[in-house]
Parts: C-alpha cells; structure tokens; sequence
C-alpha cells in the first residue's frame, strides 16, 4: 500500500496476513495504539492492527517486529 | 518524509522459500532473526553495499539466509562460513562478505574458523546471534546456554560440572591483536534495538572502507526453544541473559585503523604472467647434451644425514638429465631424514624408468660403516661399490664387487671442508663407471650450484674424486 | 620446452599455476607438505591467494569458497587430513562446485605412519563423505603427471562441475623427475549461470547444497548421478604393456604401476607371459577394458598398497569370468620386483590357479 496523496499524519500499518501475533509490536509502542486482532489470519495467528490514531511515527514498532514485511511506519 | 519498511535489500518475494506464504519469514513467532536481519538490509541498502554483498549462511535456523537477502550467497557447512567468508573475501576483496552463525555453529563446531579467521584480520563481517539454545535442531544445550538453563539435553537444566560454562566470544576473541571491532548488542527492547542497528552499520562501514575484522555478537531470543512466549523472552533476554553477557563494546579500533589498512589484492588469472612466471623455475642445466651411457646406472647413496647424500643425489640426477637420460631419485623420506641415517635411489637410465626405487643397485656410495654392512649384499654381481674410508673401516668383497676406496672426507677436508666429501665422492663415480666425462660433470654443477662462492671448492673436490679412481686410487 | 627437476609434489602446483588455478589453501602434513610450501612460495608471487589454514576441514570449506565464485582453487593432504576433507568434498559435489584435491596417500589406519600406502582408494573412488557423489580420481604415477594430470583434473573439474582428486602415494609424492614444465593458455569457461562473484552480475546466484523437499533431492541425485554416467562413458583413462598376449594381467596403479612394469620384461624373459593394466583414472575405472579382457586372459592379478581395495573394481569387471588374485604390502612397505615375480610364477604355474 503506498501513499496516493499527500500524508499529513504519521501512521503504522500492519500486513494482517504477514503478522505472527507476537505482540512485541505492542509491547515497545510508546502510545499504545497497536492491538490484537480477535480475527484469526490465515495463518491461524491473531494480527496486530493499528487503532488509528495518535502514531507519532516513532518506528520502534517497525525495528520490534521480526517480520521483513508485517509492519510498515510513515512519519511526513 | 521518513518511512520505516521492508528494505530493498531484502528479495521482494522469498521465491527460494518453499511452500505458501513466501513474503513471509519462515522464523517462528518472535524470533529474533528477524529483527536482525532487517537491521542487516538496512544498513546494506543505506550504505549502498547490496550489489556486491556475499552474504554466507550458515546451519542453523539461518540456514536459509539465502531465502531473504538479494544479494549473492552461500550456504556453507556446520561452522564453516568464517572460512568460506575467508576465501570468499580473499578471492574478490571488492565483495562485502557477510558470515552470520549462531551459537552453534560459531561457538561450538566452528569454534576453529571463528577465532582464526578473527586472528588473521579478515576484512569481512561476523555477525553472531546468540540465543542461548539450538533452535532447528529441537532446543539443546548451546556453548552459551545458560547455568541452570534448561534444555532439550539438559532437561535439569545446564550444570558447569557436566556441560562447562556459557561460553563468551566476545570476550575471548578480544584478546586477539588483529580484529578492529567488537561490540555486543542486544534485542530485548527498543534502546537495545538502535544500539544493535548502530553495531551492525559500523562493522559494514569498516569492511567497506578496508578496516578489517568486525565482529558483532547479538543477543537474541529462541521463543519456542526457550519454551516462553515472544514478550516473556524478550524480559528473560534483558533481565537474565545480560547478566551472563554483558553488553558493551570489547574492542574498538575503528577510528586508529586507516581505511584500507586491512585490504587484500588478488590478481586474476593471467596466462602470459604464469608463463613469465613458470619460465624462471625451469632448471639451469641448459640444453640436453646427449650422451651415451655405457650402462644404466641404478645408484644407492648411503650415510648419516649431513653428510649430502640426497645433495650427491640431487647432482647426479641433473648431471644425468642435461645428458638426455631419463633420471628419478627418491630418498627414503621421514623421521629417519632428521639426523640418523639417510639415503636416496637414483636411477639414470636411456629408457623409461620403471620403480624409482633401487632394490639391487650396480652403483652403491657408502658414507658410514652401518650402510656398507645394510646395503653391500644388495648390490647386484660385478656392481661398484664406492666406499669413504675416511670414516669407514670396513672393506667390501673384492671379489664380488668393483670396489673403489677413497678417503673423500680426508680430501674434501683438504680441499677446504668435509662438507663436499659428497663431491668428491661424486667425481670417483663418474670416474669408475665411465658413464660422464670430467668437463661435463663440472659444467653442470657449476650451472646448478646456487652459492656461486662455493663454485671452485666444487670443482676441485670434483676432480680431486675423479682423479683419484682414475689414477688408480 | 623448459623442463626442471623437481618432486612429484612439486610437480602438482606447476600444473596447478598453469591451469589457471589462483588459490591454494592447505594445512601441513607429511608426506603432502612439499605442496603446500610450493604453493605458499608460487601463489603469491603471482597474486594469487595462499593460506595455511588453522585445520583441513578449514582448507576444504575455503575451498568451497573461491570455487563457488568461479576461480580455480585447491587443497592438498594426506590421509588423515583428507578423512578431514570429506565433510566439505560432500557439500562441493551437492553444490556442484569445481575444484581439485590432492591425497599423497600415507599408512593408515589412524596415524598410522608418513610411508606409500595406497588404502585410501576406498574413499577416495566410492565416495568418502556423506551422500550419493564420486570424485573423479586420477592415479599419477610419476612428476610429469604429477603436473599434467592436475591441469587435466582442473579441466575435467570444471566441465563436470564436480571435485577432482589426485590420489598419488608418498614415493610419487617425494620422488624426482624431470618435469617439461607446461604451458599456461587462456580458460574460456562461463560460471556466471551459478557463480556468486560479489557483483551486481552475479547477484542472483546462490551457491548450495541444501534442498529440502525429498522430490526435489531425488531429481538433485538423479542429476550428479547422469553427470556421473557420462564421466564414466567418456573420461576413462589407462595404459596397457603387453596385455595383447597376456596370460596374466596385472593390474596396478601409482607407484605400484612403476614396480610392476620393471619387472614385466623380466618375467617374460623367464617365460611367464605377464602384461600390466595400469589405471590411470581409478574412478572413472576401466571397467570395460578389463571386463573386454576377461574372456581372453587366464588370470587376473590386482596389486596394491593395501589389504585389498582396487581388487574388488577388479572383480566387478572380470564378473568371475577369470580367477583375481591378490598381492599386497601395506603399512608402508612397498614390494620388490622379485617378490611379484615370485607370485606371477606361482599363479601360472597352477599353484594358485582355480
């Protein structure tokens, strides 16, 4: 998912389907908006999932993950 | 505009990777390879070094680095990737060579290739992952699991008395003179993290600048080995095992090293320098003068080592070879060569030589009185037996043999040093079998004598030889 | 033509420098050391790589590493450092990487002792290390192919992608001949379909012996083992003297090669009609010369440095169509002339005749 206007707002976006529910993601983030799915992936994990605001773009989260590609942090 | 994402040296898609899901890594739920090997891409694509990255795999839960990384790559045995890292390095000092291990490979079976590649300076990157378990194999004892740690081989958990202690390389490898940098990092949490990153960018940098040997030992978390969930592991890792492994850095010459200090060269294959090259190990004999032999000679030397024997060997064989013959010597090699008795067989021969070793000779020199009483019965009926009656007492049978006396040391002695009795000896051979004349002989030592001060004293210990039998004894 | 006097061990690295080959790793051992001081003297010099390894397990694997960039490489040992060898000869004939080894065969087992012995001829021709893979193995028996067979080995490594060994004995090993020292040509060999060479060409190349699915392995195996049928079809290399007539064919190789032809002559001299097989490549082995031979020759005498290695290439071949007999020396001693004419004598006049 890339950018198709201009990003005002920091944000973190997690590939649900990439996502292993290791919850570390959760544990470093400074503001708490990260949580877990109560779906199930495809995978049979519970992903994490970006509650949409207040994302300082900090990309601790990002560093946290062990997934290449699960987690993605936009800072403008 | 800052965006924190899948970096560019990773394979857009783990094609390599079996089955379903190939963005995904194949690593468990929390494991830290993950993590680390991010911080690797990072830094490989912000320092622009992913074109020309070797990245060496090793056996493990990495073994399937290949999987990820988009640059060139190596899957190496058990341990070994520090010596494919070697050669790899050695063999395109431009490549920047990448030797990731864990605990396993690097501080057990590869114990070896770690601390010597470390000890000679390679310009490469170790990057160690150290959790304290072996994860592929099913959770046993690694050389850095912990006292007390419980495991799949330590089910009471690891005890010094029986499995030693948790081993430090970090530590160990810098007593070494040669490595430039040695850092342990760490994943538990977020400051850990950018430390961690910081590490592994700066032993990229020094390798790309010429700056030697880096090693950066990090350690991880094994959630499944360690039987605990992803957060909890973390908390084990930042609670316990930095007590065991302190974090820190051991060695730092980053900024004493010059860059390039520590770049090798490596020539590629160039036909006409190797035969430059090869053309000055061709023999200084010269032309072949043929010459005809009145018989093959089928030679034993024998005496104490020291003596020359293998030397008298060597210049009978090159005498021979300038003479067009097929010539072969061959000592009797080994612990008996370090002082003790030595001897050589030295055929030259018109036609193709069969055994190089000379079980009957017609031609036996005897240098001490223990060879004359081993070898005298060898010698075939009517064969020359060349005898130094300076130290031997001992006479041959007459009349079997064609025995030649000649006080060689006593001459050599005379002519200037007892050091060219072999000489001497050599000029009474070519003398009783008539097989070279006196000039060729001298010619070609004086072609292959490499002290060219010791020409003259040569010549005339040749002669004194070969006057010696000629006139009679 | 230059030509020098120099040891057969000697002998192997000016093959090697003229082959092209840019890398020697090695560890000492006697009596292979000459080939390692050779090389730490003549790599260098010409830009080349040498290291002396801390182990023959760390000289192997640095091996894997420069062939696995395309650059001809090698190592060299004796026996006991070549068991050492077969972890990292196993994951070069998975991976399908060139290089040459070289075995100057010592007594054994163990320790043993630094004297010829040829029983390593196990190893070195059905195998040696773990998995479905042979070496090609060629079987020098004096200084000139000492240094030619290691250009051939090179070549032969290289167009089979596959490790090539010269086993050799310690005499063939420490014994000197005249050497016509060769020339060095131009190699026009593409590796950039699977050499990992640090470059942005070769980026996408991956050098491996890993392949977990079992189907995938099975085709893998399939694959070395047409690459190994073609070998066996098209490189098989021996030498005959006076087999034509034969009533005894003997069969020997290296240095044994070297005894048994000194006393052919002989022996037909005393009315014994003996004719020497000699193998030069011992795998391939020359099966089907032998095999061609047994209809025709009354027996069949195997002689080597061993207990009893070769003798069974031997009769596999003959397919108990001629009686194989056996002589042997190991531990180091080497036999006479006149003890294998004792045994030639003995087999044709009935004493040993089925």
């Amino acid at each position: 998912m890339t950018e198709k206007t201009t990003v005002e707002v920091p944000f973190m976006e997690v590939n649900s389907e990439l996502c292993k529910g290791c919850q570390l993601c959760l544990a470093v983030c400074p503001k708490s908006v990260i949580a877990i799915s109560d779906k199930l992936n495809s995978a049979s994990y519970h992903p994490a999932y970006y509650t949409g605001s207040d994302c300082t773009g900090c990309g601790l989260c990002f560093y946290a993950c062990p997934e290449p590609a699960a987690i993605r942090v936009v800072k403008p | 505009m800052k965006v924190y994402e899948k970096s560019s040296a990773f394979f857009p898609v783990f094609e390599r990777k079996t089955g379903p899901a190939q963005e995904a890594s194949h690593y468990c739920p929390g494991c830290g390879h993950g993590n680390i090997h991010k911080m690797i891409t990072e830094a490989m694509e912000d320092l622009n070094l992913t074109e020309r990255s070797v990245f060496v795999s090793p056996v493990g839960c990495s073994v399937f680095g290949y999987y990820y990384f988009n640059c060139g790559n190596f899957q190496a045995a058990h341990g070994r990737a520090p010596a494919v890292a070697t050669a790899v390095k050695r063999t395109n000092p431009e490549a920047i060579v990448i030797s990731y291990q864990g605990d396993g490979d690097l501080a057990a079976i590869g114990t070896a290739e770690t601390i010597h590649a470390a000890n000679r300076g390679e310009n490469i990157c170790v990057f160690f992952v150290n959790n304290a378990i072996y994860g592929m194999t099913g959770g046993q004892m690694a050389p850095t699991t912990m006292i007390g740690q419980r495991s799949t081989t330590t089910p009471l958990g690891r005890i010094t008395e029986t499995h030693g202690n948790p081993i430090k390389m970090a530590e160990m490898l810098s007593t070494l003179p040669a490595p430039t940098y040695i850092e342990r990092v760490a994943i538990g949490n977020s400051k850990q993290i950018m430390k961690a990153r910081k590490a592994i960018r700066k032993a990229l940098k020094n390798q790309s600048e010429g700056k030697g040997y880096s090693f950066v030992e990090i350690l991880s978390v094994c959630p499944t080995g360690w039987k605990m969930d992803p957060v909890a592991a973390r908390d084990w890792l930042m609670e316990d095992m930095v007590k065991v492994f302190p974090l820190g850095v051991y060695k730092d010459e980053t900024d004493n090293v010059d860059n390039g200090a520590w770049d090798r060269t490596f020539a590629p294959y160039e036909p006409e320098k190797v035969n430059v090259y090869l053309d000055q190990l061709k023999s200084q004999v010269g032309d072949t003068q043929e010459v005809k032999l009145p018989y093959d000679l089928q030679c034993k030397f024998a005496g104490f080592g020291g003596q020359g024997i293998l030397t008298l060997g060597l210049f009978l064989s090159q005498i021979g070879m300038r003479g067009g013959q097929e010539v072969s010597w061959f000592p009797a090699y080994g612990p008996e060569m370090r002082g003790g008795t030595a001897n050589c067989s030295v055929n030259v021969s018109a036609t193709r030589i069969g055994t190089p070793l000379v079980d009957h000779p017609n031609v036996l020199v005897v240098m001490n009185q223990p060879s004359l009483e081993a070898f005298e019965h060898e010698v075939v009926d009517g064969g020359t037996i060349i005898v130094d009656t300076t130290v031997i007492e001992g006479r041959p049978d007459a009349d079997r043999l064609n025995v030649v006396l000649i006080p060689a040391s006593d001459i050599a002695d005379e002519v200037g040093t007892p050091k060219v009795a072999n000489v001497v000896i050599l000029g009474a051979l070519a003398a009783a079998t008539d097989a070279f004349s006196m000039e060729f002989c001298q010619d070609t030592l004086r072609r292959v004598i490499k002290k060219k001060s010791l020409v003259d004293m040569n010549m005339e210990a040749f002669r004194r030889g070969y006057e010696h039998v000629k006139n009679g004894g | 033509m230059a030509r020098q006097f120099m040891k057969g061990n000697d002998a192997i690295i000016v093959g090697a420098l003229a082959a092209g080959c840019r890398a020697y790793y090695g560890y000492p051992i006697t009596p292979a050391s000459e080939i390692a001081h050779a090389a730490a003297l003549h790599f260098p010099a010409l830009g080349g790589v040498f290291i002396q390894a801390e182990s023959e397990v760390s000289a192997i694997n640095m091996v894997y590493g420069t062939s696995g960039m395309g650059v001809r490489t090698m190592t060299a040992s004796s026996s006991p450092g070549f068991s050492l060898k077969q972890e990292g000869l196993s994951y070069c004939a998975g991976a399908e990487l060139p290089c040459v080894v070289v075995n100057i065969d010592r007594g054994g087992p163990g320790l043993g002792n630094i004297a010829p012995e040829q029983a390593d001829y196990f190893q070195v021709t059905k195998g040696g290390g773990h998995g479905n893979y042979r070496l090609i193995a060629l079987a020098p028996n004096g200084a000139q192919e000492m240094c030619d067979l290691t250009m051939l080995a090179f070549e032969m490594a290289d167009k089979y992608r596959n490790p090539a060994c010269i086993m050799a004995d310690g005499i063939t090993g420490q014994m000197m001949e005249v050497v016509d020292i060769p020339e060095a040509k131009p190699l026009a060999i593409d590796h950039s379909s699977w050499a990992v060479e640090g470059n942005a060409e070769t980026r996408n190349n991956l050098v491996s012996s890993i392949v977990l699915d079992p189907h995938d392995l099975e085709d893998h195996n399939h694959k070395l083992d047409r690459k190994y049928q073609e070998i066996m079809a098209n490189e098989v290399m021996y030498e005959e003297y006076k087999t034509d007539d034969a009533d005894l064919v003997v069969v020997a190789y290296g240095v044994v090669s070297r005894i048994v032809y000194s006393t052919v002559d002989a022996a037909r001299k005393a009315g014994l009609k003996v004719g020497l097989l000699r193998p030069i490549t011992i795998w391939p082995f020359p099966t089907k010369v032998i095999s061609e031979m047994a209809d025709r020759v009354d027996h069949f005498l195997a002689v080597e440095l061993s207990t009893g290695q070769m003798i069974e290439d031997v009769q596999l071949a003959v397919e108990g169509r001629a009686p194989v007999h056996f002589y042997g020396r190991c531990g180091g001693v080497v036999p006479g002339g006149e003890e294998l004419e004792a045994e030639y004598s003995k087999i044709l006049e009935g004493g040993a005749k089925s």
